[in-house]
């Protein structure tokens, strides 16, 4: 969390005085701060998060959801950029101070909304402008106190983040991890409680951790504490060691490493339903959809930088393909094939999709691309919809009675041996869980696998170079129509792959399970969890999916459910904002891209006293956000 | 320098919008030779180039190279046929890699598909070593500077002076037979022009390339070309040896009284 | 850079033949559904062709027609104005925002919200036009600021990227805004107060009965393209935008502040684009979070359709588009037979936007784009 700087520690100007601050910005923050808080309270996210519990009864994700903003405001407003040749001071009560007005300002806010709701109505038309929002925010007080009390609480937490930035970084990756941890195991409750159930002692445990109805036990956010600041200023050193060992052995047998890692992942992949409950299992799905679509679309737009916002298309062709070919009660043909059989057609037809959408919007501008590819999405759900096509595709009542992926293997006879092998037959219908995340896990594989493989390619390399500049890769001898056609059809091959296994899950098909909103939550995926990253991307899909929920499912946290979209969208604007690179960023869109405004921003107000030639880095193409 | 001809352009035109940008061009490159391409500013070089590489379309006219119209293909068409290019401004992959700048260079060179990175077959794995040994090895004309630890960084943590390197690698890692210069030596030092200087030599001399090249820079004009054409409002305005060239009084006239000899400005 | 101007003479790869074969495709789809319903309707239902295609045809009367005609019309003038908004916002920064939709929705709800008061307050029922005044000029300035905000905050720190990473930030913002309204103001739909009878009472000579509200819409859109006409046309103000859009690097070099510029070219497109949130919410009388977001995306495709970055263009598109996705159905799906052709008006409108670029990538009226964004 601390600063980019290059230059050495003893390089430190002394710390500026506590109240030379640059007021217009301390009062800026704290009235964006103000209006983020009068905000959230008022889209009824703090009441309606109220009923999950953190730790009981000390804290709620309601309360959580508005003391994030003061933290997190006092921490940025206190960021100061250095880059070679500034002049940069040490960190002291300034901070300090700076936090704690913008708290004071967005509690000074907060408390005008608790008045108001007191004694004015604006039910209409705010329809969380009600009694329960101002219990809430009084914690069923006076207004005096509730004012009090927001007061005190943001100008503490802004304070608080403002002392991020003053203690050593081992401090703030303290307060980072036990936040994390606590938070993630009240979140991440049900899969835990799934995890241990049975598994001798750990339930015990678990039970310990945590309150009978919901939420951590005291006692055990402070162990979990506890644990985290051990693992973190202790094991700290020792995982690093660890991980060092790892590097070099996997440098000398990179094979034998990278072998056995995969092994290890894979024996956890295999176990892992086995322990888990019927409702994590069927989640664990869903993410693992996501995940896959995720990776396909990643290919699509991280890769090639193409903007494919009709992608869910991709995801109707394999559902609806699968729901034709297998289903008994589908009208028109109905072949009635196994699942596993159809599975090759449904490839076939993907392919044709991805060259049918993908051929007219090849050469066209990549903003052109993105509406009319969304054009296209919308075209087949429609046509899918209506009556004219519910000859073939069921129109509005969708399909139903369509079978499961079962698998028989085994029964055959060998000739010459003699020997029967054993019958092994799975019966993978919608009505096992656990099976059907073993089907998803396998598509995962081959979503992962070809990711990792094309793009160590020279088709990968190609897609990458069309990203950066579709011009110069043509000069580079590259066709680029081939070369975009080529990433269609494997985004769209990936896409129908989840679609037939969603199909065959749930065991009917719907068109409102296709509208666009499925494209872009997985987009939304694919950016914050990286472009062109594929650990990023399983990881997106894994927390926003798993954990706030999917376009039409819930996650871990059904409470996020009706607020999931707005965060979402707030998520996709910072991201391309602050970080265009994503929450696990591929290593080659790199740090670059922060630094030259900066310097340039800081040369201007004269924080530069050095004149410096300029390092490596000059980038005379680049761009940065402001 | 009597090669066969490469390149034979005739009457090259092309009108923008109203604007004659070349004008009855007429070139010619023979293999093996090394020519400079000079003129004012908005003379058309780059246009020029833009039409040879197929990123433009002329209006009337023919280029041949090798005996085969050049006319309507496609840039990439043109890059495998054999004529490379680098930019005025540089334009690299900026996110990837330097030795993935000179890999996917080779692209039209080579030919494992989908299929054959997927089963990670032998053809796949031989013709990867291929292409990454085939980089390094045109990263390593530019000395230690594109090797080594700078395989993996980015592109984008390169200097001015390296990117330019770099992009004249990219040209070269397409295994053509004639590379365009687009300005090579544009804001570079003293010290590096004379560098990248031997070094255009060395491409012609060691590597066999014949270079056609866009400059404004003189001195390296008058250093390594075999021949000097001079391009005035799209057309041709001199032809010949630098020292003639230089002493045409037409060609002092286009450049209006500023000094063709010495640094250039 | 350099413009990549590349003219194929003639069909080459499979692709370009695939091309040729859409566009020869969906241009006899066009043709021959018109000529099967001409025949449908002039030469009646009892013919060959007619039963072949389509059984159950009934002959088209006028007042059908001109019902369909007229809420095209309407609706495209709508998408007219919105369009207005995207093509002014295309031309001076070079990509797409999609938020913009969202804008015109903003623009509906608090329309909405103000007539509601007005009519508690029963100034709607007694003097509706101070009313709708009250409510036109409240939208406006809503949506307009919303447009003000949105530049600020999530585009001027974007000034200069590369044009994907605008477009996925406005996609983030629409969603945004989307879920603000739903999660603030409610989800679902919301109606606005009936409007009086007198100007719901059918107007007009007997062969052209249109409602009331129907002109009342088409009356102020075209009164609002006329006022930014004379804007754009006429005052500095337009000069400075105009300029702004051709060339952003000479133009702050003569003097212009682009930023200011901008900021008014968003204002400008916002406040557009409020009017026709009130005048939707005139037309159709309810509101949800969703309202802004088809009208939108239709919307950017009038843009297109017109030429994008042609004002001019941007309401010819709009009419166009309305037009077509309203008489299409009925004049060329329902004779070739296709069941449900009434659902599939937003599937023409889509159809359109792509048979545009197919055939005439720069629109009707051809593009008006900045230097550095051509090409």
């Amino acid at each position: 969390m601390s600063d980019t700087a290059m230059s050495a520690p003893a390089d430190l100007a002394p710390a500026r005085a506590p109240l030379d601050q640059d007021w217009r910005k301390v009062v800026n923050y704290g009235l964006v701060l103000g209006l983020a808080l009068v905000f959230i309270s008022l889209t009824g996210m703090p009441d309606g998060l109220n009923s999950r519990v953190i730790v009981e009864p000390w804290l709620s994700m309601g309360y959580l959801s508005l003391m994030w903003l003061p933290f997190a405001i006092g921490f940025a407003v206190t960021h100061e950029q250095v880059l070679e040749g500034m002049v940069q001071h040490k960190r002291g009560a300034r901070e300090l101070v700076a936090g704690a007005v913008v708290g004071l300002i967005g509690g000074l806010c907060l408390s005008l909304l608790v008045y108001l709701l007191d004694t004015r109505d604006l039910s209409d038309p705010l329809v969380n402008w009600n009694q329960p929002l101002l219990d809430f925010l009084t914690r069923d007080g006076s207004v005096g106190e509730g004012v009090l009390l927001w007061v005190g609480v943001s100008t503490a937490l802004g304070l608080f983040g403002g002392l991020m930035r003053i203690v050593p970084a081992l401090g703030s990756r303290l307060v980072r991890a036990v936040i994390l941890t606590v938070v993630g195991a009240a979140a991440m409750e049900a899969l835990i409680d799934d995890l241990s159930e049975g598994v001798w002692k750990l339930e015990g445990v678990v039970e310990w951790l945590y309150h009978p109805r919901e939420g951590l036990e005291p006692a055990g956010a402070i162990a979990l504490a506890i644990a985290a600041a051990f693992v973190v200023l202790w094991l700290g050193r020792q995982l690093k060691k660890g991980g060092a060992v790892y590097n070099l052995a996997r440098e000398a047998q990179p094979l034998a490493v990278n072998a056995v890692s995969v092994v290890a992942v894979a024996a956890a992949a295999i176990l892992l339903p086995i322990f888990l409950g019927r409702l994590t299992n069927d989640l664990l799905v869903n993410v693992g959809l996501f995940v896959l679509l995720a990776l396909g679309l990643n290919i699509v737009v991280g890769l090639a930088g193409i903007l494919d916002l009709g992608y869910v298309a991709f995801y109707a062709v394999g559902g609806y393909s699968v729901a034709i070919l297998t289903s008994p009660t589908s009208p028109g043909i109905s072949p009635t094939l196994p699942f596993w059989l159809a599975i090759f057609i449904v490839v076939g037809m993907a392919t044709l999709a991805g060259l049918f959408i993908g051929a007219p919007v090849i050469r066209m501008r990549g903003d052109y691309l993105a509406i009319v590819t969304l054009g296209f999405g919308e075209i087949i759900r429609l046509t899918v919809r209506s009556d004219w096509a519910s000859g073939l595709t069921g129109g509005a009542q969708g399909m139903l009675s369509i079978p499961g992926p079962d698998l028989n293997i085994g029964g055959w006879t060998l000739p010459l041996v003699g020997w029967t092998m054993p019958k092994l037959e799975v019966d993978l219908m919608g009505t096992n869980p656990q099976h059907i995340l073993y089907v998803v896990m396998f598509f995962v594989a081959i979503a992962i696998y070809v990711s990792w493989r094309l793009e160590n390619s020279r088709i990968g390399r190609a897609w990458m170079a069309v990203r950066e500049d579709e011009s110069v890769a043509e000069a580079m001898g590259i066709n680029t129509v081939t070369a975009k056609l080529q990433a269609f059809v494997v985004g769209a091959i990936l896409a129908s792959f989840a679609g037939a296994v969603f199909a065959a899950k749930v065991g009917s098909i719907f068109e409102s399970s296709f509208k666009i909103l499925v494209s872009i939550v997985i987009l939304v995926i694919v950016i914050v969890g990286g472009m062109g990253r594929i650990a990023g991307v399983v990881a997106g899909a894994f927390v926003l999916v798993g954990i706030l929920g999917g376009p039409n499912q819930p996650g871990l946290m059904a409470e996020f459910s009706e607020y999931k979209l707005l965060i979402y969208g707030a998520l996709l604007v910072w991201m391309m904002l602050k970080r265009p690179e994503g929450l696990i960023p591929n290593v080659r869109r790199s740090r670059e891209l922060h630094q030259e405004e900066f310097l340039q921003d800081a040369w201007l107000r004269g924080e530069v006293d050095r004149d410096e030639a300029g390092s490596e880095a000059t980038t005379d193409e680049g761009w940065a956000p402001a | 320098m009597s090669g066969e001809r490469l390149l034979d352009i005739k009457s090259l035109s092309v009108t923008f919008g109203g604007l004659n940008a070349l004008h009855d061009l007429d070139f010619h490159v023979d293999k093996g030779e090394i020519v400079s391409v000079i003129g004012p500013n908005g003379a058309g070089k780059t246009t020029f180039f833009n039409m040879i590489s197929g990123m433009v379309t002329p209006t009337s006219g023919d280029i041949v190279y090798r005996g085969d119209s050049l006319l309507g293909l496609d840039p990439n068409q043109v890059t495998a046929r054999g004529i490379a290019r680098t930019f005025q401004n540089v334009r690299l992959f900026a996110n990837m890699t330097i030795l993935e700048n000179v890999m996917v260079a080779q692209h039209c060179r080579t030919k494992v598909g989908v299929f054959g990175s997927l089963l990670n077959t032998r053809s796949f794995r031989r013709e990867e070593e291929e292409i990454r040994e085939y980089g390094k090895e045109v990263l390593g004309f530019f000395g230690s500077r594109l090797v080594g630890y700078r395989l993996d960084q980015t592109a984008s943590v390169l200097s001015y002076a390296n990117r330019r390197r770099l992009e004249i690698a990219r040209a070269m890692a397409t295994k053509p037979e004639i590379i365009l210069l687009d300005e090579p030596v544009a804001g570079m030092n003293p010290k590096e022009t004379e560098e990248l200087t031997g070094l255009i030599g060395k491409l012609r001399s060691e590597w066999g390339f014949t270079i056609v090249m866009i400059e404004h820079d003189m001195k390296v004009v008058r250093d390594v070309s075999d021949r000097v054409v001079v391009l005035d409002h799209g057309e041709t305005i001199a032809q010949g040896s630098y020292e003639t060239v230089s002493n045409d009084p037409g060609v002092i006239e286009a450049y209006l009284g500023r000094p063709i000899e010495g640094n250039a400005s | 850079m350099t413009a990549a101007i590349r003219q194929r003479a003639r069909p080459r790869t499979a692709v370009d033949r695939f091309l040729t074969f859409l566009r020869f495709a969906l241009t006899a789809l066009v043709v021959f559904g018109l000529f099967a319903f001409l025949v449908q309707q002039f030469v009646g239902p009892d013919n060959p062709l007619t039963r072949f295609l389509n059984e159950d045809a009934n002959r088209l009367d006028w007042d059908a027609f001109r019902g369909l005609l007229v809420s095209g019309l309407s609706q495209g003038s709508m998408y007219g104005l919105i369009a207005l908004g995207y093509s002014m916002v295309y031309g001076v920064l070079g990509f797409i925002n999609f938020a913009h939709g969202e804008v015109f929705m903003v623009g509906a709800m608090t329309g909405l919200i103000t007539s509601n008061k007005l009519f508690e307050a029963g100034v709607w029922d007694d003097a509706f036009p101070v009313a709708i005044l009250i409510a036109v000029l409240v939208s406006t300035i809503c949506a307009t600021l919303t447009a003000v905000l949105m530049e600020r905050i999530a585009y001027r720190p974007l000034r200069g990227a590369p044009r994907l990473i605008p477009l996925i930030t406005s996609i983030g913002v629409s969603f945004f805004i989307q879920n603000t309204s739903a999660l603030l103001l409610g989800p679902g739909a919301k109606r606005y107060p009936l409007l009086p009878q007198w100007l719901r009472d059918d107007r007009g000579p007997t062969w052209l009965r249109i409602g009331g509200q129907k002109i009342l819409v088409i009356v102020v859109a075209a009164a609002a393209m006329a006022a930014l006409w004379y804007l754009v046309e006429r005052t500095k103000t337009g000069k400075a935008m105009r300029a702004v859009a051709e060339d952003k690097e000479i133009a702050s070099l003569m003097g212009i502040d682009v930023d200011r510029t901008i900021v008014t070219t968003f204002a400008i497109g916002g406040a557009m684009a409020g009017i026709a949130g009130i005048l939707w919410g005139i037309l159709f009388g309810s509101v949800t979070e969703f309202t802004g977001f088809l009208p939108g995306i239709k919307a950017f495709s009038a843009a297109v359709v017109g030429g994008i970055g042609n004002l001019g263009g941007a309401m010819a598109g709009g009419l166009t588009l309305g037009g077509s996705e309203s008489l299409a159905p009925q004049l060329i799906l329902e004779p070739l037979g296709v069941t449900g052709h009434t659902q599939l008006k937003d599937a023409v409108a889509f159809l359109v936007l792509i048979y545009v670029l197919l055939v005439r990538p720069t629109g009707l009226f051809g593009e008006r784009l900045s230097a550095e964004d051509r090409a």
